[in-house]
């Protein structure tokens, strides 16, 4: 036997894995482009929340449906992984089913479970493919998907399909061989999908099946290395982010705004409050508030990168929903986007953060960012515990405090409270009016 | 019969007393006609209830959150450091307050900037003195056998995860809750809030209190019960809107509990 298959392999994977590493690097130096964040407090609390968010898919469980159909791609992910370490072995070794002669029935078991996962990640593919493209639910159609998001959604659907069907169609061919006695093949009892699709093939000479349950062979271990790389261009890298993504989450309270430090000093100064410990002020005073991706803290465009685009966020907005420009999953859009600019600028030595552009102003604008009411619905709908509303409030910052540029009726306020401390414009001096009824009054 | 009390810090601490807690009026609490009587209500049941308290009055400015959700840290900062010098000197443990951004802004946000107080919503506070038996609710007043349906506030429940004080206090009253489909973790935001309060909305379909407030009269209601100076005037608006005006209330939690014991 030549062992030409193996040598092809062998290229294929290094190959494959060279091109993989190269792009993971270039995505974690997108993210670092972020300011330094420590995240690294209540170790325990934040195992559970991946646990229970990531890997328990928790927060998918809100509506049925969606849920029960992503969580049978998401098993069938897990598991069959399990069956591609086969193949890669098989691959090196030029072997067949390594694992069946010690497995024995047990291999069979394990190949039907395979099978069932491989049937309910198709059918979940094709119901998702219908949702998006025949019954368009109003999240999954939003204008922000237009063009290659919308494609690139539809693309790994179809990708998987054709992955899971190929599997099938091996293990068609591959009983038939086995069952004319062709060296290699292994008999393993009844594969109860596959088994379904023999009576198509059995007619067929044994060099055509041997051909036949190669190329699938094939197909599937270069389809799925194929399918690691594409995922990293693509919004499904959230399969593998996901995970430090939730690990990473907020933990106080989602009302809690991140203070700003290098403010307090300047105001205990104002205010002659004597500041203890307070540090003369940081060596790089770095922009207040965030006007492109680079002021944005690591966190937030790992979130930008985690995002699924799935429109959760943007479906519970009452911004978006009464018809405001603002749309969460867009925000996270553009960051990514303008990641994405910035990195491949730099890695053509182009000007990077320098080319004139700026995420806010260039992707995303101030009409959209004033719209929010900072509810945090946005942040309780997402799935993989993405935080919109803390990108959104931190261009605000910029926009408040680098550039004065808020809306008049914001700063009118910012000038009521600085004169008559409220807000709206009433003399500091009637503030206690309202008690003046009252203490004329008897208690009942 | 004596009057109602509303002693300030000052006096108090003029007097060498300390009051148990500080009721954080708020600037709508204060100035906004509609939510000075919340406020009213308020400490109507404090005296009734014979709670040690005292609020500070003149000495009390806006604790800086629409400032901060709209983007200016500095404003914030020079009213949260100013009023966090007034309360630790008056040596304040204990704040309640009827509005969720205050109730936000002080319990999370201050002790980043020295200000560390144990801070309570007024719907937390109404529910345990009702649950402590000191408030015994009549279960009459006008809502009486009545729909009512409870707004969440996005600052107290999602930021804050408060949720049943609200439906506790509602339940303890002869009526009838009916939640709207957004509610809880779900609930639809009044419109106010992130300093939408204090100018026109983008341009777009509709007014986000007018989408919240056709699904609370969809519930068929007779009064839409809030917990937030915010909220109540946007719903009320919303129901202007609407021309409900004369069917369905807009009313506090407080003002509720006011009515039901005839304090009003
Ligand atoms: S926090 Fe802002 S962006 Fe998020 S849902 Fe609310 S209004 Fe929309
Ligand atoms: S931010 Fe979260 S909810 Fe919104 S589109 Fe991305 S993954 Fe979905």
């Amino acid at each position: 036997m030549s062992i030409l298959p193996q040598v092809i392999f062998l290229v294929i994977f290094v190959a494959a894995g060279y091109v993989l590493y190269r792009r993971i690097s270039f995505l974690k130096r997108n993210i670092m482009l972020g300011k330094k964040e420590e995240r690294n407090d209540q170790p325990g609390e934040r195992w559970k929340t991946m646990l229970l968010v990531a890997f328990g898919q928790q927060k998918m469980f809100k509506r049925w449906l969606p849920a029960f159909l992503h969580f049978l791609v998401y098993a069938g992910f897990i598991i069959i992984n399990l069956e591609v370490a086969e193949f890669i072995i098989d691959g090196f070794t030029g072997q067949h089913r390594i694992f069946a002669p010690f497995l024995g029935g047990f291999y069979t078991f394990a190949m039907n479970a395979f099978e069932f996962l491989a049937v309910g990640v198709l059918v979940a593919c094709v119901v998702f493919l219908i949702r998006r493209n025949i019954t368009k639910v109003p999240r999954l159609t939003m204008k922000e998907l237009k063009g290659w998001p919308a494609m690139d959604a539809n693309l790994i659907l179809i990708i998987e399909i054709c992955l899971m069907m190929v599997i099938l169609k091996m293990n068609a061919a591959d009983q038939i061989l086995a069952s004319r006695g062709v060296e290699h093949y292994t008999q393993l009892g009844t594969l109860f999908f596959s088994s379904l699709l023999t009576p198509l093939l059995e007619g067929f000479s044994t060099s055509f099946l041997v051909f036949t349950e190669r190329a699938a062979w094939w197909f599937h271990i270069v389809g799925i290395l194929g399918f690691a790389i594409y995922v990293t261009y693509s919004k499904h890298l959230h399969i593998f982010l996901a995970f430090p993504n939730t690990w990473y989450s907020k933990l106080q309270p989602k009302g809690e705004m991140t203070n700003m430090p290098e403010v307090t000093n300047e105001v205990n100064m104002m205010l002659g409050i004597p500041t203890e410990g307070a540090q003369e002020s940081p060596a790089e005073i770095g922009r207040f508030g965030a006007k492109d991706v680079n002021d944005l803290s690591w966190i937030n465009i790992m979130n930008a990168y985690s995002c699924t685009e799935c429109g959760r966020c943007t479906a519970e907005c009452p911004a978006n929903i009464t018809g405001k420009k603002l749309s969460p999953r867009k925000i996270m859009m553009d960051v990514r986007d303008r990641a994405e600019e910035v990195g491949k600028s730099v890695d053509a030595g182009g000007k990077g953060l320098e080319d004139g552009k700026s995420l806010l102003g260039d992707y995303t604008t101030a009409e959209e960012i004033n719209a929010c009411t900072s509810c945090n619905a946005c942040v309780e709908a997402c799935p993989v515990n993405i935080d919109p509303l803390s990108i959104i409030l931190q261009m605000r910052r910029y926009v408040a405090m680098e550039e004065s540029g808020s809306p008049a009726q914001w700063n009118a306020m910012f000038q009521n409270m600085e004169t008559s401390f409220s807000p709206w414009k009433f003399a500091p001096t009637d503030r206690f009016n309202w008690a003046e009824s009252v203490k004329d009054e008897e208690i009942k | 019969m004596s009057n109602y009390k509303v002693p300030t810090m000052a006096e108090m601490a003029a007097s060498g007393e300390s009051p148990e807690i500080l009721f954080w009026v708020g600037c709508a609490g204060s100035f906004d006609d509609r939510y000075k009587a919340v406020t009213q209500a308020f400490v109507k049941i404090l005296n009734k209830v014979g709670v040690s308290f005292a609020v500070l009055g003149p000495e009390e400015t806006c604790t800086g959150d629409p400032a901060r959700r709209a983007g200016n840290e500095f404003l914030f900062q020079m009213q949260a450091v100013a009023n966090i010098q007034v309360m630790n000197g008056y040596n304040i443990k204990k704040v309640v307050t009827a509005c969720p951004h205050c109730f936000n802004t002080i319990k999370n946000e201050y002790p980043a900037l020295g200000g560390a107080y144990e801070v309570i919503h007024h719907s937390q506070f109404l529910q345990s003195l009702i649950n402590e038996g000191k408030i015994v609710m009549k279960g009459g007043g006008e809502f009486k056998g009545k729909k009512i349906t409870f707004h969440d506030s996005c600052f107290l429940g999602r930021a804050n995860n408060v949720y049943e004080a609200p439906r506790e206090i509602i339940k303890a009253l002869d009526v009838e809750l009916v939640e709207m489909k957004r509610c809880r973790t779900k609930g639809l935001c009044c419109g106010a809030g992130g300093a939408q309060m204090f100018k026109e909305p983008e341009p777009g379909k509709k007014d986000i209190n007018v989408e919240r407030t056709e699904e609370a009269l969809g519930t068929g209601a007779s009064a839409i019960a809030v917990g937030c100076p915010f909220c109540l005037t946007m719903m009320a608006d919303g129901v202007k809107n609407k021309e409900k005006e004369n069917e369905v209330k807009v009313v506090d939690l407080a003002e509720l509990i006011a009515k039901d014991l005839g304090l009003d």
